[in-house]
């Protein structure tokens, strides 16, 4: 059982089936049918159905192989550190948007990549990180004239 | 508008100095995106594309789609110099191709990818052009009922090629499906799966999905360390890039193999230009008098995989553009595009839209010439793109998906969701779920329910209405068979198989 908690399909089958099952709960409590025929929930009722015995199937799949087949968690996520690194700094950077605009947030963001994550040298990811603020500002605000997300200080 | 006033029409709009300047940026971009290993079409098209509400959309459409066919021509060059594919469509390159470089016969297999492309994608030009209107005609005579079919099959067809698992594929496509049904439900006014936020009341962009699941999930896949290749040198002077006139004689068949067997490949939905590429070749090695030299640096097996990647893209735009089905996830960024323009791909999208039609045509025809033009010469500067280092790339990645997601909408809450799907697609990635069907659900699910809560209303809630029409019951019956057909055994084994190879 425990190998079974080690694969990506089981868990990745229980989320779509919680997924599946919320749908349909959901699309209960829209028309299904109507007088002028299939309401708000006719679709999302047959596509959760299909989500929630789909899932099922994966799951059922995965514990028959018992992860023989599925490669297991740790070797799947290996190497993962670094991408979810990236996707929290993004999501910083994204939250602070409000506060410190673009040009900063972005800033700080290609740093963290350069310097932090790919470990280049000081200089050389704040430079670059520089060298990007400035290049998004001069391409996209001053020349497109797009507006940028700005922030209460900038 | 008959063919060749079509045409005519179509080379006065292309050859105006703006879309002529957007051919040029297109392929020039594609080509770049092709080189770069792990920086595709679909994720640059999204990124690109809300850059793009601005623009005319004649040359936006030539710039996109200079993208999707540019790139095809660039991934050889990554194929035969670094073994590794710099696209998907060019893996079947790397069998012949690097061997042939590894022989001291790089030029010879770039030449050579370059001309199989240039002659196989003029042939899927002429053959769009010739096929496009009158399937266009044919498919006036569908109804809500037929385009349910359509749809249904162009899903189940890209499910069924999209990977090992059939199952992963339907629940990506599902996933596709359930996201594009967030916000007000059109027929009702009923707000369905917004979460009690306002901003969802519109429901999800497709700019956003794209975005996030292509170029972040991209970006965040990159990221995990990999091996480094060890690139082959570029000869220099173009004499050394010309392939024999012997070579060109060892091709005749392969021209032709992927010339048209690229393209029909390509009307086909799901299948796409590496089934295209593998089978090309794979024929190539069946009929060849010498099929033991195959891999081991056979010129014929750069030019078949290579010719056929690119009649692909022109095969693609058939359905596309007289049907509005995509077959895979760069066609059904094409196809958003042309709907968040305010254009309407179907049946009469050639009679309503002439100059964007007949002017993408016109424009195909120049790209493919500019190609062959920048990539023979140009070889070794697009070789030495493959140094550029990556560290480099992801903050350019990062920064245009959220000024495009800005540029979109003006809304913070918008680059949420680009973070949120950034993981999605991130975690789909690792967990071996295709991408291409929730992209394809994504873009077809609106039209699919309204499909069949139109034919449902035609028939007053009767479902017999969507068997008891020939073209659509034969439609749906080709979608079930699809589905099913790989519960045997045997049949999966063989599926499994193309994909694998493929998959490289």
């Amino acid at each position: 059982m425990h190998r079974l908690l080690r694969t990506g399909d089981f868990w990745a089958g229980l989320a779509f089936a919680a997924l599946g099952a919320w749908i349909v709960s959901q699309a209960r409590q829209w028309v299904y049918l109507g007088e002028e025929g299939p309401g708000a929930g006719f679709f999302p009722m047959w596509y959760g159905i299909a989500m929630l015995v789909l899932s099922l199937v994966l799951v059922v799949g995965a514990a028959r192989r018992q992860g023989e087949a599925g490669r297991p968690l740790r070797e799947q996520w290996k190497g993962t550190g670094r991408a979810l690194a990236c996707w929290g700094a993004l999501a910083v950077s994204v939250a602070l948007l409000k506060l410190v605009g673009f040009i900063i947030s972005f800033a700080l963001l290609a740093w963290f990549i350069t310097g932090v994550l790919c470990r280049k040298r000081a200089l050389l990811s704040i430079g670059l990180s520089v060298a990007w603020a400035v290049f998004f500002w001069a391409v996209f605000s001053w020349g497109l004239d797009m507006s940028l997300p700005a922030g209460r200080f900038f | 508008m008959d063919i060749f006033s079509g045409l005519m029409h179509g080379f006065a709009v292309a050859l105006t100095p703006g879309n002529l300047g957007m051919c040029v940026v297109g392929v020039l971009l594609g080509t770049i995106v092709g080189v770069l290993p792990g920086l595709g079409p679909p994720a640059t098209i999204a990124m690109l594309l809300p850059l793009t509400f601005r623009m005319d959309p004649t040359g936006a459409m030539i710039m996109l789609a200079g993208i999707y066919y540019g790139a095809k021509y660039g991934g050889s060059t990554t194929s035969i110099l670094l073994n590794i594919p710099g696209e998907s469509a060019s893996a079947a390159t790397c069998f012949d191709g690097y061997q042939l470089a590894r022989k001291g016969r790089a030029g010879p297999a770039l030449g050579m990818a370059a001309i199989a492309s240039f002659i196989a994608g003029t042939f899927g030009v002429v053959a769009l052009m010739l096929v496009a209107p009158p399937l266009a005609k044919v498919s006036l005579a569908f109804s809500s009922p037929e385009y349910f079919g359509l749809m249904a099959m162009g899903l189940a067809m890209v499910v069924l090629l999209s990977g090992h698992s059939l199952v992963k594929g339907l629940l990506s496509m599902l996933l596709g499906l359930w996201v594009a049904g967030m916000g007000t439900d059109l027929f009702s006014a009923t707000s369905r799966f917004t979460f009690g936020r306002a901003e969802l009341l519109g429901g999800i962009d497709f700019v956003v999905v794209a975005i996030g699941i292509f170029a972040v999930g991209e970006v965040m896949a990159n990221l995990e360390p990999t091996e480094p290749g060890a690139m082959l040198p570029v000869p220099k002077g173009l004499r050394n890039l010309m392939p024999t006139w012997q070579d060109m004689k060892d091709c005749r068949f392969a021209f032709l193999n992927g010339s048209v067997l690229g393209f029909i490949v390509g009307i086909l939905p799901g299948a796409g230009s590496t089934i295209a590429s593998f089978l090309s070749y794979g024929i190539e090695k069946a009929v060849s008098k010498h099929p033991e030299e195959f891999g081991k640096g056979a010129i014929e097996g750069v030019a078949a995989p290579e010719g056929a990647n690119n009649a692909e893209t022109a095969g693609a735009l058939v359905p596309l553009l007289t049907l509005g089905i995509p077959g895979s996830g760069t066609t059904a960024m094409l196809l958003a595009a042309l709907v968040l323009w305010g254009f309407k791909p179907g049946p009469l999208f050639i009679d309503e839209s002439p100059a964007l039609f007949w002017g993408l045509v016109a424009s195909m025809y120049i790209g493919n010439v500019l190609l062959l033009l920048l990539n023979l010469p140009l070889v070794g500067v697009f070789a030495q793109l493959l140094k550029l280092p990556h560290y480099a790339m992801y903050p350019l990645i990062l920064g245009v998906s959220i000024v495009g997601v800005y540029s979109n909408s003006s809304s913070v809450f918008d680059l949420g969701l680009l973070t949120l799907f950034g993981l999605v697609g991130y975690a789909m990635r690792k967990l071996d779920f295709p991408t291409a069907p929730m992209i394809l659900g994504l873009v077809l699910g609106d039209n699919m329910e309204k499909a069949l809560r139109q034919s449902l209303m035609m028939s007053q809630g009767d479902l017999s209405i969507l068997v008891s029409r020939p073209i659509s019951a034969g439609l749906l019956g080709v979608a079930v068979l699809l589905l099913v057909v790989p519960l045997f055994k045997r049949v999966n084994a063989t599926r499994v198989q193309i994909i694998d190879q493929a998959e490289g």
